[in-house]
């Protein structure tokens, strides 16, 4: 499959009239007041030392690829060499995490990437379709708590899923509608008025919903565990995985092979320069918030299949959302796939071959992957200036 | 209606925020190639960004065809019918060059302009069709800026400063399609600082200096007139201008 074409050529030139102010905070603004010692060729310095973090990561990877292989004694999972199966099961649930967050992460990017609004409602819609989705899932079985598996037939879980994406994707337009647009471009006011919102939308779900942690009950058909070396694996979290992968595709042929992808993906690059070829692009706008809601509201219904709703889960998957697309790069799809699954990763591994009284600790590691990435590109792995 | 000219501009006032940069400018054109020349800083682009309503216009009107459009957005002066191939080209780095074009297929279909019309002139353009708007050169990247607003179908469409970085052989292209469009009926407004290449376009020429249109000339006076180059171009006996 052909990368999604969302991102630029990391070399382009830009040639806009403001480019040529820009600069790059890559390597070379602290290359270029570097001395170099007496008898090495400046270049080559400068070379080396803009490769230094490159080198830095490649050794930390080795180390930790090492350290799981053989070295991980102490640990909960244990050296892959010698426990495999502890291994597979932690690198599915890597994917099978990253698969969620990159739904909940993608409608966030194609948002900001095209109006460079950072939408802190997202979590809030995320949250907003999962309750939803229980309280339709509740009046189809006709019963509010301790729904089996057995008694939800696959419909049961697909009807209240769109009911609740749809609903967070309209209530998205309509934020869209009636707070943003009047603000184009205010990208400070954008972002407090959205988390305004956040504000407001967590208090009344709270009232409506209750405090208590709500779970959305997956289809009777797909909750069987299968085995991997030994591991029993539940078949949902490669449920979340697929629908993770129907999305991804779907996204990408939108983005690629119609004419509405095609321009948000000029939008991008050139939001201006759009509107100068006669495009409607509050339109494009509207109907991008929309599609970004949506896929909020999807990630929202996994998610709560997954781990349940509650208040705060908001809050959280702002957060996962934020921390995919900084590593990823705002506004790049590709990157958010990236992201997620590197995110991922870090999140399935710490605990795992962390040793046993540093569990605790895991955490942290996000933080540490953050800030590795952002040493070697500020912009996130597929970013660039915006 | 019929008496409107094609483009008329009165007393068009400009700027960025608090500073001015166009103080009343006006002209008229009907469906011929206009210039507008004059050196770096002047307002030249300022002028096209005023025009097709990048900027924000602090006064004055612009009639396309009778109609005004000053104050309008971007889009809708686009519909109107005044199309911009902008300083630096602007293409999207994220389409190929048949995404640039496909992209605005649908309300150019039936007209005369579609991509296919685009490519049957940029033969260049056709052979480069999947090929990222980065790893064009600057004529191709120039020709794609130019069949992206021949897309619109418009009834003007603005040029800044087409030929810059071009090869002389690529300029020799640009000059037989502007003379071509006005042939079939589309008016050209060409902003440029180089003198020989405007000329060439257009017959016309405005000089504009510090956001004024000081002086209209036609292209052989100002070819033969050093002391006016110098005054309006800032070329004296050398003549960088003129290559």
């Amino acid at each position: 499959m052909k990368p999604a074409r969302i991102d630029p050529p990391r070399t382009e030139h830009h040639n806009t009239k403001d480019g040529s102010a820009r600069t790059r905070t890559g390597a070379n603004p602290r290359n270029a007041s570097s001395r170099p010692a007496p008898g090495l060729s400046a270049p080559r310095l400068r070379r080396a030392l803009a490769r230094l973090p490159v080198w830095a990561v490649a050794l930390a990877v080795i180390a930790v690829a090492a350290w799981v292989v053989f070295l991980a004694d102490g640990t909960p999972a244990g050296p892959a060499a010698e426990d495999p199966g502890k291994f597979l099961v932690t690198v599915l649930d890597a994917i099978t995490f990253a698969g969620l967050l990159f739904v909940a992460a993608s409608g966030f990017t194609l948002i900001f990437g095209l109006m460079r609004t950072v939408n802190m409602a997202h979590g809030s819609l995320f949250l907003l379709a999962a309750y939803l989705a229980i309280r339709v899932q509740e009046a189809m079985v006709g019963q509010s708590r301790n729904i089996d598996p057995a008694q939800v037939g696959m419909l049961d879980w697909l009807v209240p899923m769109l009911a609740g994406a749809g609903v967070a994707a309209v209530a998205g337009l309509a934020i869209q509608q009636l707070f943003l647009q009047w603000n184009e471009g205010q990208e400070l006011r954008q972002a407090l008025m959205t988390l305004a919102l956040t504000v407001v939308l967590a208090d009344q779900m709270l009232r409506e919903f209750g405090g208590l942690a709500k779970t959305m009950v997956w289809p009777g058909a797909i909750t069987h565990f299968f085995s991997v070396q030994g591991e029993r694996y539940p078949v949902t979290r490669l449920f979340i995985l697929g629908v993770a992968v129907l999305i991804g595709t779907l996204l990408w042929l939108w983005l690629t092979r119609t004419g509405m992808g095609m321009v948000i993906r000029a939008g991008v690059d050139d939001r201006q320069m759009v509107r100068g070829l006669g495009i409607n692009i509050k339109l494009v706008f509207a109907i991008t918030f929309f599609v970004g809601s949506f896929l909020a509201g999807v990630g929202g219904v996994l998610g709560a299949s997954f781990a349940g709703a509650a208040p705060g889960t908001d809050g959280n998957w702002l957060l996962n959302s934020l921390v995919v697309v900084i590593i990823g790069g705002l506004g790049s799809l590709r990157g958010a796939a990236a992201g997620s699954l590197l995110y991922g990763t870090v999140v399935a591994f710490s605990p795992a071959y962390l040793p046993s009284e540093y569990s605790y600790y895991a955490i942290i590691m996000t933080f540490v992957l953050l800030a590795l990435v952002l040493a070697i590109r500020p912009y996130g792995l597929f970013g660039r200036p915006a | 209606m019929s008496t409107a000219p094609l483009l008329d501009v009165r007393r068009l006032r400009s700027g960025y925020g608090a500073s001015v940069v166009l103080e009343e400018i006006g002209f008229s054109m009907g469906v011929e190639a206009v210039g507008i020349i004059g050196r770096n800083g002047m307002g030249k682009t300022t002028l096209c960004d005023t025009l097709v309503g990048f900027l924000l216009a602090t006064g004055g009107e612009v009639r396309l065809r009778g109609e005004r459009v000053e104050g309008r957005t971007p889009e809708k002066i686009a519909g109107a019918g005044i199309a911009y191939v902008p300083q630096g080209r602007r293409l999207f780095p994220s389409l190929t060059v048949d995404e640039h074009l496909a992209m605005l297929a649908g309300r150019a279909r039936g007209k005369r302009w579609t991509p296919e019309a685009v490519y049957e002139l940029f033969p260049r353009l056709a052979e480069r069709k999947k090929h990222g708007g980065a790893a064009l050169s600057g004529g191709e990247q120039q020709m794609l800026a130019v069949g992206r607003a021949l897309l619109l179908n418009a009834h003007l469409i603005v040029m800044d400063e087409p030929s810059e970085g071009l090869a002389p052989t690529i300029v020799d292209v640009l000059v037989d399609v502007v003379h071509r469009l006005v042939g079939e009926g589309v008016a050209v407004l060409v902003v440029e600082q180089n003198l020989r290449a405007a000329v060439r376009m257009a017959g016309r020429q405005f000089v504009m200096v510090s956001g004024r249109l000081e002086a209209e000339f036609t292209g052989a006076e100002l070819l033969d007139r050093p002391d006016l180059q110098s005054r309006y171009l800032g070329v004296g006996g050398d003549d960088r201008a003129l290559r």
